[in-house]
């Protein structure tokens, strides 16, 4: 009993909770219960204020000139890095790229490690449950080199099928890319036997970790991977901001993605000769703002311990599971036995976008639709599910209101 | 509540539950698809035309109950008609459901009065549109029109 005591008080959730200012607002005059964390999370008080005061007292371009501002600036884009290179625990600041989000730190490895390394019959190995940003690059890539794109099964509780994931590799395998955690079904994937088993078979791997860094303690050098992605805005941080981070030796050896200004060391119209780690895939001036408040992001989920937010994501999560087990007609897709806090589901005769209006009226807000994994609702041959998804600020009783909200969405199909 | 049985009417729930002309016609002379990428809503039209006159009309697919009543009520209400009439009817039915009562016909709504309520929900206008955009091109012989036989 102490020990519940304490650990309740440990992670106080109001506490939390008033740092988020957009959870004090109402929604159709009900208070918002906010489950749509997979797609986007909410911002707490510290980056808002963060980029306020950057915009107020330090906006100046990086790398540039020699006033006081941009040397404000750059030192505070450069101090956010440092912040990246410690969350993820990589070697060097070198290896911690900004790109836009996710999705663009996967293009960039497909065009360019892609068209470095990628020839025709070599093959791309991906699974299943990926969120199409991690399968359209590769298509594309695919098109263009003349290469396969291979894709592993999943099971029926929605896990990567290990078995398969081995068969698939071989020596054609160039690179493997699989998400962390599925943003549909919230699937937690074997991620560091999967990047041993591919790093054997002699493919270089990249993670989709956009589900992954708000839920789970991420260590590259551990995992080993070659390349991690993920998003600022799914981890309290700004949209538009999103972190490749990179070996340094394979980062090293790639050609730049895109050209332009601070990607380059000198240009002349005969050549020109490509800035030093990370700033070669930095073309242009970056989302400053974006960066630094994601850094700002990152030390707010440090302060409160990632250990802790998991366990309290994961209380919610078997909660909320219970909860919605016991709706009549109600099926949760996905059901393995590692999961973050997603939960996907469908309601008998009711359709997944009319369960979101009848929820968004009662101030609830959750995603439907086929979350960009239109390959995994065929495996499941659903058209759409609905999904509630838990960050670090939900709590018990808005995982009670989305049940009563559910039986609301019954009473009105009924 | 009250927004929500003022959107989700009678009618609706029960074009929803017991879709009419919800089948392919074996004699379609007209067949096109509807998607809504976003949603992953998916409808096939299927008309028989004796001239400018729709004789027949059916549809198949998957969406929401909007959607889905919105292409029920649609079938219904169009069977037998002219194209130009049809057309017509589609300008109306817009007009209710964006909200733009301006020259809005009372009497020529019939059954289609039932989607009034769509117009207090922006998101869901997409879906109440959507199988009607879908009979326009079928109508006017746009994008993918595909004759069977």
């Amino acid at each position: 009993m102490s020990t519940l005591t304490a650990a309740a008080t440990a992670y106080d959730v109001e506490r939390i909770r008033g740092d988020f200012p957009i959870l004090g607002r109402d929604v159709h005059g009900k208070r918002l219960v906010y489950l749509d964390n997979a797609a986007t999370t909410q911002k707490p008080r510290a980056v808002i204020d963060r980029i306020v005061r950057y915009y107020s007292e330090e906006n100046s371009n990086v790398h540039r000139g020699v006033h006081m501002l941009s040397e404000v600036a750059t030192a505070a884009y450069e101090a956010s890095r440092t912040t990246v290179k410690r969350f993820l625990n990589a070697r060097d600041e070198k290896e911690i790229v900004f790109t836009r989000g996710t999705t663009e730190g996967i293009n960039l490895v497909a065009a360019s490690w892609g068209r470095r390394h990628v020839k025709r019959d070599h093959e791309v190995l991906i699974t299943a449950i990926e969120h199409h940003s991690n399968i359209v690059p590769w298509q594309l890539m695919c098109e263009e080199t003349g290469a396969h794109l291979r894709v592993v099964p999943v099971n029926d509780a929605g896990e990567i099928v290990i078995e398969e994931f081995a068969r698939l590799l071989g020596p054609r395998t160039k690179i493997a890319a699989f998400g962390h955690a599925s943003n549909a079904l919230g699937t937690i994937n074997p991620v560091k036997r999967m990047t041993a088993m591919a790093h054997a078979a002699g493919a270089v791997v990249l993670i989709d970790g956009a589900q992954g860094v708000p839920h789970l303690n991420v260590d590259v050098q551990d995992l080993d991977c070659e390349f991690y992605a993920f998003s600022g805005h799914k981890v309290y941080g700004p949209t538009g901001i999103g972190v490749l981070y990179g070996k340094r030796e394979v980062l090293e050896e790639m050609p730049p993605y895109q050209g332009g200004g601070d990607m380059i060391l000198s240009v002349t119209f005969e050549k020109t000769t490509y800035n030093a780690l990370p700033y070669k895939f930095e073309a242009g001036t970056p989302n400053i703002a974006g960066a630094i408040g994601l850094g700002t992001a990152l030390e707010y989920v440090e302060a409160i311990g990632l250990p802790n937010v998991a366990a309290h994501e994961h209380d919610l999560l078997r909660y909320a599971t219970a909860l919605l087990k016991e709706i009549p007609g109600l099926r949760i897709i996905g059901n393995a036995a590692e999961k973050a806090s997603v939960i996907s589901f469908t309601l008998d005769g009711v359709h997944p976008h009319d369960i979101g209006t009848v929820l968004d009226q009662q101030g609830i807000a959750i995603r439907t639709g086929h979350h960009c994994a239109q390959p995994l609702m065929m495996r499941f041959n659903v058209p759409a599910t609905g999904r509630a998804s838990f960050g670090l600020y939900n709590t018990r009783e808005e995982a009670e209101a989305l049940v009563a909200g559910l039986h609301r969405t019954i009473e009105v199909f009924r | 509540m009250d927004d929500l049985r003022e959107l989700y009417q009678q009618v609706i729930l029960d074009h929803n539950r017991n879709p009419r002309n919800f089948r392919e016609l074996p004699n379609a002379t007209k067949r096109v698809d509807g998607y809504n990428p976003l949603c992953g809503d998916h409808y096939t039209v299927f008309l028989e035309m004796d001239g400018d006159v729709i004789k027949d009309v059916g549809f198949t697919g998957n969406g929401c109950a909007i959607s889905k009543s919105s292409a029920s009520v649609m079938t219904t209400s169009v069977k037998g008609k002219h194209i130009a009439e049809a057309e017509r009817m589609f300008e109306t039915f817009h007009r209710l459901v964006t909200g733009e009562p301006a020259g809005l016909n009372e009497a020529e709504l019939g059954r289609l009065a039932a989607f009034s309520g769509v117009s207090e929900f922006p998101a869901r206008v997409k879906c109440a549109t959507l199988a009607w955009h879908t009979l326009h091109n079928a109508l006017q012989g746009e994008e993918e029109v595909v004759t069977t036989e």
